[in-house]
């Protein structure tokens, strides 16, 4: 077994690997460059070496630095983590060179499956099943009705130089299949100047679902079952889980000897994952195969209860798996969220910035669940533009995936994160999706369910409920300790906390709830909500999160004072609340709504960043869908347009200049 | 004995309907609640008492005898907030427009006589459209005599103003003498001359919200301390604010209980200061994660952002929080800041609140404008603020503390009491760049010599140890235990005894 690895990576993952280096009693090195140099990866390993600047070309991809970090530290082999190099055949080969182990694959097997064409070849060769097309350029009518006859429909025609869903044409019929080929060639020649197109099977309500698959050097191939990954937003995977809810027995076993074959067929060693697509009627089809460890492992580590980075460095060090396939356990359900630094309710603009506050929940109130959190990250860390944006991921397991999925919904509900945008109301309203919870996904499930992105959840019914009442007792314990201030006046009347209290919660809009806290031994009784609320919580005045029994139910809200008035969250809605007396809210009854200003005549930065370039300059006038300026944030540019004709009166910002988010950019007449 | 009681329910019913209800709905769809109404919010439910309800304007001229209604115009009294005593008067739109007369005047100053003399705030509701016209000079002498009062009572008793309506002429210099003014959005404006006298003279055209309005002095002018978005919120939040505030300078402010233990540590705060020095971060943070329960009221939010004042409580105790903000202007001390937080400091001294000053300030801001604006003048008010306090004063220095805005800064000099760094600092005449350019003025030309010096300055002064090995700094702390550190130094201080030599008053530069 290695004495020393040195981890070439950062975050979550570098955090992850040398929390099982310091079960099996291995020394770690990390590295970093300088964005990271207080990073919490840093401070978990034993050893940490700088390898240069932030940005990732010139610290985390350069192997010469991470190669020299190793030598330096005496490590033995390197764990690339997934990302940066770790499915770069040549890093493998300097490392061989150097005399270092790569804790990963073969050259060989990472050559061959990091090329799209030869790796379908090999899949076909293995007797792995991959989509049904014709590979070649197709430009007459008759040989395109004659190719769709064969593959059998319905077929995608798709160009050669594909991308963006650009030349691409469904087709159900020869009609079809003559219109599309026409009209996939002409977008594809002015879309990519080259009008080759070919056609393949059109899989319907495709599924992602994956099979994680572990080799040794002795021979021994397994499958460790499947991961579903159908979830995904833009090609990012957003909700796993294992199993999967679509599978059965017979699917999975031979999706699993399918895969074995395939890493057999490539002599396949250490960790990898075999992709598939699978439609409707359970028809998989091979898509790729990862040659590393994949962010979503841990869902299947939860179902089986493998180590699956102790087992990369045991085969790394050349011991056999102790376990056959007959072994390997399918106990109960796990499900895994990854929360993002990212705004949903501004298409999912990354969000960066510091983690003012950064709590995780602990563990479920359900004995038979569990919680783990992957996280590279602690309160006060940066989130920074250079890398990505995940800030963790959040997996719970359970008996069944119903229990699965209530004890993520609680955790997501005690995950507190301040200082940037995050997307766990919308995660949570992922949870909340009754086709999410019947199992029934696609991958076109979020831009089916989520068709004009994400609003927020409307809040409704015992959500609702819930928060209102937590309010009122908040707003009661509030009155309470300032009853008992220093200083009182003889014989004056203040608020009197053990006796019944109505209090009347007003939300957006002067809409106004009128509720009744009662003290009971400890907890609350609220009254005059669709039905009475027992409420017991621990949390102290000033608490951020509030874990709470409702009638012996736990539910954990979120609350967030503003002035006079409260915002609380949970089950992934939110709610801005100003609880008052009966008397004052009366009052407030006639305070004016006041319209929001409206912003509609600037152009504000739709998040932190820097202004890159400015295209338009005072007193022009621009047309709707011009260009008007680049900000820069996470690595990406990001171009503003204008939204409609106007003409530009003020600029705000100059290029090089920092922005915050909704900062004022632009002034339009 | 029955009539007469019966009398005076009538007439407690008339006063109570101040001008009417034709003038109360009319007061309502401005989107403002009448001076009774206010008073209702304001103070805990039946503690009001209510004074001079009966009081009416002795004016015989222009038909005004002929007009008259008990209260004239303002509503005063006593009551309590959280069971604290408070002396108000509400000034009422509906009567004559809350126009101030001889009597009005009487009743606010009689008040405010016994407020001093008992030892208790003074909240004003203003809602008036001025002086009384009709009484001339009768009304001015009305208002002296409120601004002698208001003299009086400063650094006697907390003078808090709420205007809630318009403020404007020599009315504004009653609220301008108290400790705060605060003003609700869009319904409230402050000026000394209208719009219509300023088209006449200057040609300007101004709206009266845009020349006095609750964002322009929260935001340009620093007339106001806060903006309300309604006269509830602005009523709820003034309770809460006279909850930090003691009774009077013969008192010690209040206590509170609280759950938060002084022994919390918070391990974020470690990561709080950038490595790179030129790097802002959030001062704000700092102070939320210091203080009780994270409650801080922050005064002047919106004004000279690069210094942070306001309240919170440590241990329940109140305490005066002042914080360069190294997130505007980099934390520099310029005149408005200087005089934002010069006259915060001032009322922590007065009414025996201690401050807790979180320093990283690189210097005062240099430019024409700050020279030509006199910032000599109003750099010193500050730094004679912090000289002449003698309530407890801990300091902690996060980062930068150089030149003379580290002296300024509740330095050890200036009767610091206790004065900790964090690791992080550095106290110096300068920062190093700058510093190795002036000693080494003669090796410009060489970039490597000079990053060489700069280097070795960084080593010998960009740190706390100089400072500490003189004894200017107390101890050099871990940033995660600050509450505890603070909360222990105000612990040690609780009974401190200091006292200026005698003298009529200062002579601070004004």
């Amino acid at each position: 077994m290695f004495k020393k690895i040195l981890i070439a990576n950062r975050g979550e993952i570098a955090c992850r690997i040398i929390k099982t280096c310091k079960r099996l009693g291995i020394q770690t090195v990390a590295v970093y460059s300088d964005a990271d140099a207080a990073a919490l990866h840093v401070q978990q390993a034993d050893e940490a070496v700088a390898i240069g600047p932030a940005a990732a070309a010139e610290s985390y991809l350069v192997m010469d630095k991470i190669i020299a970090a190793a030598k330096e530290t005496g490590a033995e082999a390197i764990h690339p983590g997934f990302g940066f190099l770790s499915e770069n055949a040549r890093f493998v080969e300097a490392l061989d060179a150097a005399g270092l182990v790569f804790i990963g694959p073969p050259v060989k097997a990472i050559g061959a499956m990091g090329d799209k064409i030869t790796s379908k070849k090999l899949a076909a060769e293995a007797k792995v099943s991959t989509v049904p097309g014709h590979p070649d350029a197709i430009d007459d009518e008759a040989e395109a009705v004659k190719v769709a006859g064969e593959i059998g429909y319905p077929v995608m025609i798709k160009a050669s130089a594909g991308g963006g869903g650009k030349g691409m044409r469904i087709a159900r019929s020869e009609a079809e299949v003559k219109d599309g080929l026409r009209s996939a060639r002409n977008e594809a020649r002015s879309s990519f100047g080259d009008e080759r197109v070919f056609i393949e099977k059109f899989i319907e309500e495709p599924r992602h679902i994956e099979i994680q698959v572990l080799a040794d050097t002795h021979g021994n191939t397994l499958y460790l079952h499947e991961r579903e990954c159908s979830i995904q937003r833009r090609h990012q995977k957003v909700v796993e889980e294992a199993p999967s809810p679509f599978l059965d027995a017979e699917t999975r076993a031979a999706m699993g000897a399918q895969a074995v074959a395939l890493a057999e067929a490539v002599d396949y060693v250490s960790a990898g994952t075999v992709e598939f697509i699978v439609d409707k009627d359970k028809n998989f089809y091979f898509l790729e195969m990862n040659t590393r460890i994949q962010v979503e492992h841990p869902v299947t580590e939860m179902i089986t209860g493998l180590d699956l980075i102790e087992w990369m460095i045991r085969i790394a060090a050349g011991e056999k798996l102790s376990f056959g396939q007959k072994d390997v356990k399918l106990d109960g359900w796990a499900v895994e969220t990854r929360v993002y630094a990212e705004d949903p309710l501004r298409d999912f603009m990354p969000s960066i910035g510091r983690l003012v506050r950064y709590r995780t929940p602990g563990s479920p109130e359900d004995a038979s669940a569990t919680v783990r959190i992957d996280s590279g990250v602690e309160e006060g860390s940066e989130i920074s533009m250079f890398y990505d944006p995940m800030i963790a991921k959040l997996v719970t397991h359970a008996p069944d995936r119903e229990k699965a999925i209530a004890a993520m919904q609680a955790a997501l509900d005690a995950y507190c994160i301040r200082g940037i945008n995050h997307n766990i109301a919308f995660l949570n309203a992922v949870m909340a999706n009754p086709r999410f919870r019947e199992g029934n996904m696609s991958t076109n499930f979020i831009a089916e369910e989520f068709p004009d992105g994400f609003q927020g959840s409307e809040v409704t019914g015992e959500t609702l409920d819930i928060l209102i009442a937590v309010a009122a007792i908040l707003e009661q314990q509030r009155s309470a300790r300032a009853a008992l201030i220093s200083g009182q006046m003889d014989g004056g009347v203040v608020f009197d906390p053990t006796k019944p209290a109505d209090w009347v919660v007003m939300l957006a809009g002067q809409e106004a709830h009128p509720r009744t806290v009662t003290p009971e031994d400890g907890a609350f009784r609220v009254t005059g909500g669709a039905k009475g609320l027992l409420i017991e919580t621990s949390a102290q005045l000033g608490d951020i999160v509030l874990p709470c029994f409702i009638d012996s139910r736990p539910v954990t809200v979120q609350v967030d004072r503003r002035g006079p008035a409260l915002r609380l969250g949970y089950n992934g809605a939110d709610i801005e609340a100003l609880v008052l007396t009966p008397l004052a809210a009366k009052l407030a009854q006639r305070m004016p709504v006041k319209e929001p200003p409206d912003l509609s005549r600037f152009l504000l930065s739709p998040m932190p960043g820097l202004l890159m370039s400015l295209k338009v300059e005072e007193g022009q006038a621009v047309k709707a869908g011009e260009e008007l300026a680049v900000v820069e944030a996470m690595k990406m540019e990001n171009v503003l347009r204008a939204e409609r004709d106007g003409t530009v009166v003020k600029v705000h910002a100059g290029p090089g200049e920092s922005l915050a988010v909704d900062q004022a950019i632009l002034e339009f007449e | 004995m029955q009539d007469i009681l019966q009398r005076l329910e009538e007439m407690r019913d008339q006063a109570a309907i101040g001008g009417g209800q034709r003038r109360i709905e009319a007061q309502h769809a401005k989107g403002k609640l009448t001076a009774r109404e206010r008073l209702q919010i304001l103070l805990d439910e039946g503690s009001f008492e209510e004074w001079d309800m009966f009081v009416e304007h002795r004016c015989i001229d222009f038909g005004m005898e002929q007009q008259k209604v008990s209260g004239d115009g303002v509503v005063t009294g006593h009551g309590t907030i959280n069971g604290r005593l408070v002396f108000v008067f509400s000034q009422d739109f509906t009567v004559f427009g809350g126009s101030l007369s001889e009597a009005h005047a009487e009743k606010i100053c009689k008040i405010m006589d016994k407020a001093i003399q008992v030892g208790a705030p003074v909240i004003g509701l203003n809602d008036s459209g001025g002086a009384r016209i009709q009484e001339g000079v009768a009304s001015l002498a009305g208002y002296a005599e409120v601004f002698q009062r208001n003299v009086l009572a400063s650094g006697v008793v907390p003078q808090i103003s709420m205007i809630m309506g318009p403020c404007a002429g020599g009315a504004v210099y009653s609220p301008a003498m108290t400790d705060y003014i605060f003003m609700v959005k869009d319904s409230s404006y402050m000026f000394v001359t209208g719009p219509d006298v300023v088209k006449t003279v200057t040609h300007e055209t101004v709206t009266a919200e845009a020349l006095g309005g609750a964002i322009t002095h929260t935001t340009k002018s620093g007339v106001a301390d806060l903006a309300f978005e309604n006269d509830v919120e602005a009523l709820l939040e003034l309770r809460r604010f006279v909850d930090f505030l003691p009774a009077s300078n013969r008192e010690a402010p209040p206590w509170r209980p609280t759950d938060d233990p002084a022994t919390r540590e918070d391990l974020s705060l470690d990561t709080l200061v950038p490595p790179d020095a030129t790097k802002p971060y959030d001062m704000k943070e700092l102070i939320e994660k210091v203080v009780d329960d994270g409650d801080f009221f922050e005064i002047q939010p919106a004004y000279a952002g690069n210094i942070i004042t306001g309240f919170g409580r440590m241990e329940g105790n109140t305490v005066g929080f002042v914080a360069n903000q190294p997130m505007v202007l980099a934390g520099c001390l310029d005149i408005a800041s200087s005089i934002k937080a010069a006259r915060f400091v001032r009322f922590c001294d007065c009414f025996n609140i201690p401050i807790v000053t979180f320093v990283d300030v690189p210097g005062f801001l240099p430019g024409t404008s700050q020279e030509f604006n006199g910032i000599i003048k109003h750099g010193a008010k500050l730094l004679f603020a912090y000289a002449e306090a003698t309530v407890p004063k801990v300091t902690v220095i996060t980062r930068k503390a150089y030149g003379g805005a580290y002296d300024v800064m509740a330095s050890k000099h200036l009767r610091g009491d206790v004065n900790y760094a964090w690791p992080t600092a550095e106290i110096a005449v300068m920062g190093p760049k700058g510093a190795v350019e002036i000693i080494f003025r003669g090796d410009i030309g060489d970039a490597e010599k000079i990053a060489a010096r700069t280097e070795e300055y960084r080593q010998k002064f960009a740190n706390p140890f100089v400072a500490a090995s003189r004894g200017f700094i107390d101890d050099v702390i871990k940033p995660h235990g600050t509450r505890r550190r603070v909360c222990k130094a105000l612990n040690m201080l609780r009974d401190k005894q200091l006292e200026n030599p005698w003298k009529k008053h200062d002579n601070l530069p004004l």
